[in-house]
Parts: C-alpha cells; structure tokens; sequence
C-alpha cells in the first residue's frame, strides 16, 4: 500500500470483444446508438456504392445503347438537393439529440455512495478510497452502487479510460474534474490511459476490479487502513499551519473553516462565491485569486508543498467540518485543561 | 513580332534553362510548383518511412522493434511531417500552384516572387524542423498539448515551433497569392459561377489559410514565451491553463482539416466530370457546399475537447456544429455520384483514384458523424477509431486525390504519358492497401485499444497484423506511381495538348504549356465543364 509497489499489468478477461464487456447500463445504452450509427452509415454507403457500380456499368462508355436524353435541369437538381439535405438534417438532428442526451446523462450522476479519489502521474494511477486505503493501478469497488470519482493529475494531462464502462475523462492538473459510474457486473475491467503522457503512456495501465458487497467488504477489512481521508487530512492541516491562523482564538487573521463547504462566502471585490470544492482548492493553492471580505491578503501558496493527494485529503477534512464544530472542539479540549 | 521572337514565345517552359539558378530563382508559377512537388515527395515518403517502422513495431504486442521514446519520436515525425509539410501545402501548393494561373487563363500567379519566396520559407523550415525532431528526438506528437510540452518533454521543442512557425509563413504568403489571383486575374467572361470547382476549392483553402494560420503562429509563440520565459500561460503550475492551449491550437488545426480536404474536393469534381464526359451535377451546390465547409469549419474546433473537461454546453454547441458542417460534405457526395447518372464512363486509371475518394470520403465522413456524437466519441476519442477516421479523410481523401489529380494533370504538367496499365494497378493497391490498413483500426477502437501505443493488450493483435499488412500493400500503390511517372519523363509517350478531350482553359494549350501559359488572350463564353459541345464538335 505505498507508492513504491511495482505497477502491475492488470488479469483482465481475455480476448477480442468488437464490443467490449457491457459492465454498466450507460454501456448497453450507448451500444444501441453505435448500432444505429453503423446500420445508417452501411445504408448510405451501400446506396453509394451501389450506385456508383449500377451507373458504371449502365452508363460505361462501351454502352452505346444506354438512354442518356432527357438529363435533369437545374431546376430538378436543386430540389434533389433539397430533398437529400433535408434527409439527411432530419437524421442528423436524431443523432445529435440522442448523443446529447446520453452525454450528458452520463455526467449527471445521481448522488454517489462514495466518492474516490484517481491520481494520474506518469506512468501510475493512485486511488485513494474515503476510509484512507490506498492503491496504484487498481480500484476496488462495489457492484450496484453509484461511485463518484474525482480525477486529478499530479504532472501532465492523462486521460481514464475505461472501455467496459464506455467513461472516459481528462485527467488534467492543477483541476480536478469528477465521473461516475454504476458496475452492474462483477469483475475485473481494464483501465487504460488514453492521452499521450510521455515514454510509457502504453505501460500506464490499470484494472476496475467490481465485487458482489460481501466481497468488497471483506477486501475494506483486509486492507486494515489506519486513516480515514478526512482525518488524515487534519493531521496534514494541523502540519502545514493552517490551523495556526484558521483555527482557535486568532480568526483575526483568518476566516474559520468549519461549516464553509456550500456556504456563499463574501469577497473582498464585493463578488460572493460559492464555497465548493474547486473555491477550497483555488484557496489552498492561490490564495490571492479570491479574498474573503474583512480579511487580509496574508496567506501564502502552497503549491509545490503538497501532492494532488494530500491537497484532496485537506479538501475532504474541511468539506467534513459542519458548522460549529471547531467551537465544540475548543470547548472539549478546555473542558479538559480545567479538570 | 519577328519569327524568332514567336519561336522563343511558343516554347514549353520546360524547354530552357536547365542551370540550377534558373530553377532556385525562378518566377515561373510552373517551375515553383515542381520545387514543391520534390518537396513535399521527399516529406511524404519521410513521413511514410516513420509509419512503416510504427507498423512493424506493432505487429507484436511487446516493444521490440524500437525503444518506447523510439516510438513516441516516431509518431512524432510522422504526424509533424505529415500534417504541416506533406498534406497541407500538398495540393494547393503543386497542382494548385501549376494549374490556378491555367485555369484562370492568366500568365502567372498575382505575386510570382511571393510564389518561389514561400517556397524558400517552406522548405528551409521544414528542413530546421525535420532536423531538430530527429536530432533532440522530440516525442510531443503533432500537437504540443501543454504542459507536457512546456515542462516534461525534455527536448528541443522550441526550435521545433520555431520550424513550424516559420512554415506557417508561406501558407500565409500561398494563400494570399491565390486570394488575389482569383479575385484580379481572371480571363473576360470566367465569372465566378464559371470557375471550375478547382479553383473554387483552392480559393476557400486560401481563405482558412490566410485566416487560420496567424493563430496558430501566435499559439506557438505563448508556447516558446512559457517554455523559455516560464511565463505562466497554459501549465497550471505557473498559473496558466492547459486546456487553452487545446482551444488555441484547435482553432488553428481543425479549419487546417479543410485545408487538407478542400483542394481534393476540388480536385475530385474535375476529374468525375472528364471521365463522365458530363458537366457536374449541381455546380451551384457543389461551389457553395465548398463555402459553407469554410464557414462552418471554424465553429468545430471544440468537438477535438468532448472529454478534456471544457463546459458541457460548449461541447453542446460544438457537437451541432459539427452535424451541420456534415451536411455540405454530403451534398458533395451525392452529387459526385449523381454525375455518373447518364454519363458516359470511361474507367481509366485517374477515374479508379477518383471513385476510390468518393468511397472512401463517404466512410471517412460517416465516422465523423459517430465522433460528433457526443456520447459515441466519450468512448472512442483517443482510440484507434479517431486514428481510422483522419485516415480515411487525410489519406484515403487527400492522398488519392493527389494522385489521381497527378495523373490526370501529368500529361499537362510533363508533356508526357504515364503507362495506364501501371498506373490502374497502382490505383487498385492503394485502394485495397487502404482499406486493409485502416478499417481494422476503427474495429480496434471502438473495442478499446488506445492510440500512441506501443505496447498493448495481445487481444487487439490479429487486427494490428491486418493493419501491418495493409500497410506493406499500400508502400506498393505508393512506390509504383513513383517509379512510373519517373520513367515517363524519359520514355513516356510524348502528349497532345488535350489528351483527355478534357473542358477547361488549362487544355487550351500546349503540353507542357509556354513560359506565359498561353500565346493568345484567352476569353471564356460559357459555364465549366460543357462535355457536351466538346463530344459534339
């Protein structure tokens, strides 16, 4: 479970599969409309095909005997046109609709039962669960349940390709960008990168390995994780000093963060923005981009401190804090010096 | 006129100066296309070379043939050779070059030292860059995505844009020659509805052309400014964004896609309608099909960006966008075939390489229908299939019309006949060579195999060997013409002026023409492509 382990090639199902495993219900659906794209397209081009092959042979040069009187105006040309722009539009638009709603279908998810954290880095894919375990270049989950991924790269642009699934998304530094999906079928699926990220982009493979609950449970327990992310991330926040100004009696200096996470929070421009996780981030890493009302521009950067791990870590601690849970804490640890 | 005066006039303007200095610094529209057309051959079968070491590499699944950066240089130069110096200038810079003055009935481009100057630009950056790609190895591919380019690759990056910048230049300097010539120089009575439908190609060529290629230099320039300055413009590290850098260069290199198509379009019409012994059907429509593809070219760029995290409306818009750009392409299609309808078929070797375009356009255009749907193209972008599908537009498209406009205009160009028979066998190994590489790749793709890969799941192997053999067949079609044309220019039949019987005011005159293309005025009385009156006379 440390970053050294050796990355592996993944034991995946073997073989040619022209359609690869349909290991979600968005696969199927999408599998329907290549289906009509490849019929419609066949139609077409053997319409065109047949016509070149019948005109050529009733109209070669040989044929002396081909009727060839009575040739379109322009007039009947046009309205040809027309008409096959028109066919055409009308199927187009088919497409378009179908296409777009499955797109974006599959970017809405509905709400998760977990979230998970991929990391690309060249030429490895580091996943960290919400109970702290961590992994490279597999990612445990359970079947039929809604897994929220947020994907993020520690150098260059990858991109997490999983054919099974028919998801794929950019994995781009310096943002992080979410995906979902819902297994259906137990088992093990590749994970390919799909953009070019240096000398083994083809070596930068992975596995999704989908179990029944009974399984994936058993797997959690083994892993035997110290940490969870939201705790690991309060040690890190307590390392790095934020807690110094953030935290207790001096919140002079600094905003309090408990209870922040989909807050509307006043800037200093006068602008209010919603704290999400992309404004937490944004914070941690330039500081100067958004200042809140009533305070200082003080706090240094942080990037380069920080790996995309831990920077995910801290995010998943302060977006855990609920209102007022800074106070308790102050409260019990007080409690606990006057006894 | 004395009689010797006359004499020198009507010479071909192959027939004198043989000095080097007479080629390096000539004005001639016709000698700077030959200039290109060594070029671009010599880039062409470079960038193949690097395409068949990729092919052989790939035949296994391991990494046996060459190292993996070995690999990634390679695709490297085959995209950068392909792309900047074989497909765009190819075209519009040899046969557009050679036949544009022709067809307009004038004596030369608007700008002839404008013509050998891009040549120089063209040819001395293509060299630099050549040179720097091989020499640092850079392994970036074609398209520079940040910040892999800024802060990873470790290699000579910036004299790469450097090449590529300066090249830009004489597409610029080509395109605006053109533009002008169209406009000021045409012969009285061509109109503009009486244009063959090559110039009318080569006219919106230019306008991407003059129109696009400033963005990309300047996309460049940011890009060397960040490399060398550390400027913070695309790598997040420094505060920039990596997903302008794909807005930018996109901007510039999906209208360079027309650049690449629209010339064969152009090239295409001519030569169905010879061959047809028939004008084209819906002149009208074809030309302004050609204009719409201009216009709608420069609203797709985003469909390149469906998975990179840009907003989903954006990618919303895009995706429509790219429907409808589908349309005056399939206007196009229908209409080449409708031009058969009563024809009278003559199934020579140019006509083979023209029908393999219409069937292999029409393939390479339905998959583009399948990559503009937004869900489709979630699970095939950056698969094989996309590789498959700019394929069969770039190669089984561009390239065969290149040859085939390079066969029909031959006789014109040389004065000399090419062995048809040869040149049907090269016709047909390139159409099976074709399709054998390429259709196997869109099955790949769609079953998952990622692209710039040189190593990969053994499953996707039996189709990479289709693929590799298809590859070895289509070096054949590609060598054949080589050889032949070569020997035609020693042995070949001498040519009549007119040897196709062919409409247009290039046939007009001699073969190989005069240094002034034509010893009369030329005036032009009736619509392009009137076969008929020709047949009848």
């Amino acid at each position: 479970m440390n970053d050294e382990v050796a990355p592996y090639l993944p034991e995946v199902e073997k073989g040619l599969h022209l359609i690869p495993t349909q290991a979600t219900e968005h696969a199927g659906q999408l599998d329907h409309l290549y289906f009509a794209l490849v019929g419609a397209s066949a139609i077409i081009l053997l319409m065109v095909v047949g016509l070149i092959a019948f005109f050529g042979f009733r109209y070669r040069a040989g044929n002396k005997a081909a009727d060839r009187s009575n040739l379109p105006s322009t007039r009947t040309e046009n309205r040809v046109e027309i008409a096959v722009l028109a066919a055409m539009l009308v199927a187009f638009m088919g497409f378009f609709a179908w296409a777009t709603t499955l797109y974006l279908d599959s970017y809405r998810g509905p709400e998760p039962a977990m979230t998970i954290d991929v990391i690309g880095k060249q030429w490895m894919w580091k996943i960290q669960h919400p109970d702290g375990t961590r992994e490279i270049n597999a990612i445990h989950v359970p079947v039929d349940e809604v897994i929220r991924l947020r994907v993020t790269s520690q150098d260059v642009i990858h991109s997490f390709f999983v054919p099974a699934f028919r998801l794929k998304r950019d994995v781009v530094p310096g943002t992080e960008k979410t995906a979902w999906f819902k297994a259906t079928e137990p088992g093990e699926y590749r994970l390919f990168c799909a953009e070019y990220c240096g000398s083994f982009h083809s070596r930068m493979l992975g596995k999704v390995v989908v179990m029944d609950r009974g399984d994936y449970q058993a797997w959690l327990t083994r892993q035997g994780s110290g940490q969870t992310l939201a705790s690991a991330g309060k040690q890190l926040f307590q390392a790095h000093g934020c807690s110094g100004c953030h935290m207790g009696k001096s919140n002079a200096r600094a905003p309090s963060l408990d209870g922040l996470y989909g807050r509307s929070v006043a800037l200093d421009s006068g602008e209010v923005i919603l704290a999400d996780e992309a404004y937490i981030r944004d914070s941690i890493l330039q500081p100067d981009k958004h200042i809140a009302a009533g305070y200082e521009p003080i706090m240094p950067s942080f990037a380069g401190q920080l790996s995309e791990e831990d920077i995910l870590r801290i995010v998943t601690y302060i977006k855990s804090l609920q209102p007022g849970d800074w106070v308790k804490e102050s409260v019990k640890e007080n409690e606990g010096e006057s006894r | 006129m004395s009689e010797a005066a006359a004499n020198q006039a009507s010479e071909s303007y192959l027939s004198r100066g043989w000095r080097l200095r007479d080629w390096l610094f000539t004005t001639d529209h016709k000698r700077v296309a030959w200039l290109y057309t060594v070029s671009i051959t010599a880039f062409f079968f470079l960038g193949g070379l690097a395409a068949l070491v990729i092919r052989l590499e790939l035949i296994t699944p391991e990494g046996d043939v060459v190292s993996a950066d070995a690999y990634n240089q390679l695709f490297t130069i085959h995209g950068v050779v392909m792309v900047w110096f074989f497909l765009i200038p190819s075209i519009p810079n040899t046969l557009g070059n050679f036949l544009l003055p022709l067809m307009v009935g004038a004596k030369d481009l608007a700008f002839p030292k404008l013509n050998i100057i891009s040549w120089y630009i063209y040819t001395i950056g293509g060299v630099f860059t050549i040179a720097a790609v091989i020499t640092s190895g850079v392994d970036t591919g074609w398209t520079f995505y940040t910040p892999y380019s800024t802060q990873y690759a470790d290699r000579a990056v910036v004299a790469a844009l450097t090449g590529v910048f300066v090249v830009g230049f004489s597409s610029i300097l080509t395109g605006i020659n053109f533009i002008v010539t169209t406009h000021k120089m045409r012969a009285p009575g061509l109109t503009w509805f009486r244009l063959p439908l090559f110039v009318w190609a080569n006219y919106a060529t230019s306008l991407v052309m003059v129109l696009a290629t400033p963005v990309l230099s300047a996309t460049l320039i940011l890009l060397i400014l960040e490399r060398m300055l550390g400027i913070g413009i695309f790598d997040p590290a420094l505060g920039g964004d990596p997903i302008l850098f794909q807005h930018l260069f996109w901007f510039y290199s999906h209208p360079a896609v027309y650049i690449m198509i629209l010339p064969g379009m152009g090239v295409v019409s001519e030569l169905i309608t010879c061959f047809s012994r028939k004008t084209v059907f819906g002149y009208h429509g074809m030309a302004i099909s050609i204009l719409a593809i201009t216009v709608f070219g420069f609203l797709v760029w985003g469909h390149h960006m469906f998975v990179s995290g840009q907003s989903l409306y954006a990618g919303l818009m895009f995706s429509f966008f790219t429907f409808l750009v589908a349309l005056p392409s399939a206007i196009k299609t229908f209409n080449w075939t409708a031009t058969l309808y009563k024809g009278k078929l003559i199934f020579s070797a140019v006509m083979i390489y023209a029908l393999s375009f219409v069937g292999l356009f029409t393939i390479g255009g339905f998959t583009g229908i399948f990559l503009a749907s937004l869900a489709v193209d979630v699970h095939v972008h950056d698969t094989y299939f996309v590789v498959a599908h700019f394929h069969y537009i770039m190669v089984g498209g561009m390239v065969t019309a290149y040859l085939g406009g390079l066969h029909f205009w031959w006789p014109k160009m040389t004065g000399r006949m090419y062995p048809e028979i040869w040149a049907k066998v090269a016709a047909l190994a390139l159409f099976i060579g074709f399709n054998l590489t390429f259709f196997p790749q869109y099955l790949m793709g769609y079953a998952g195999m990622p692209r710039r890969y040189q190593t990969y799941p053994e499953d996707f192997q039996i189709l990479h060997v289709m693929s590799s053999l298809g590859a070895g067949v289509l070096a054949i079609g590609y060598l054949l013409p080589l050889v032949y044309l070569l020997w035609s220019l020693r042995w070949g039949k001498r040519a009549p002026p007119n040897p196709w019987r062919a409409a247009g005011l290039e046939w007009r005159t001699d073969s190989p023409p005069p240094k002034h293309n034509f010893l009369e005025p030329q005036t032009v009385t009736g619509p392009p492509y009137d076969y008929d009156t020709i047949d009848n006379k």
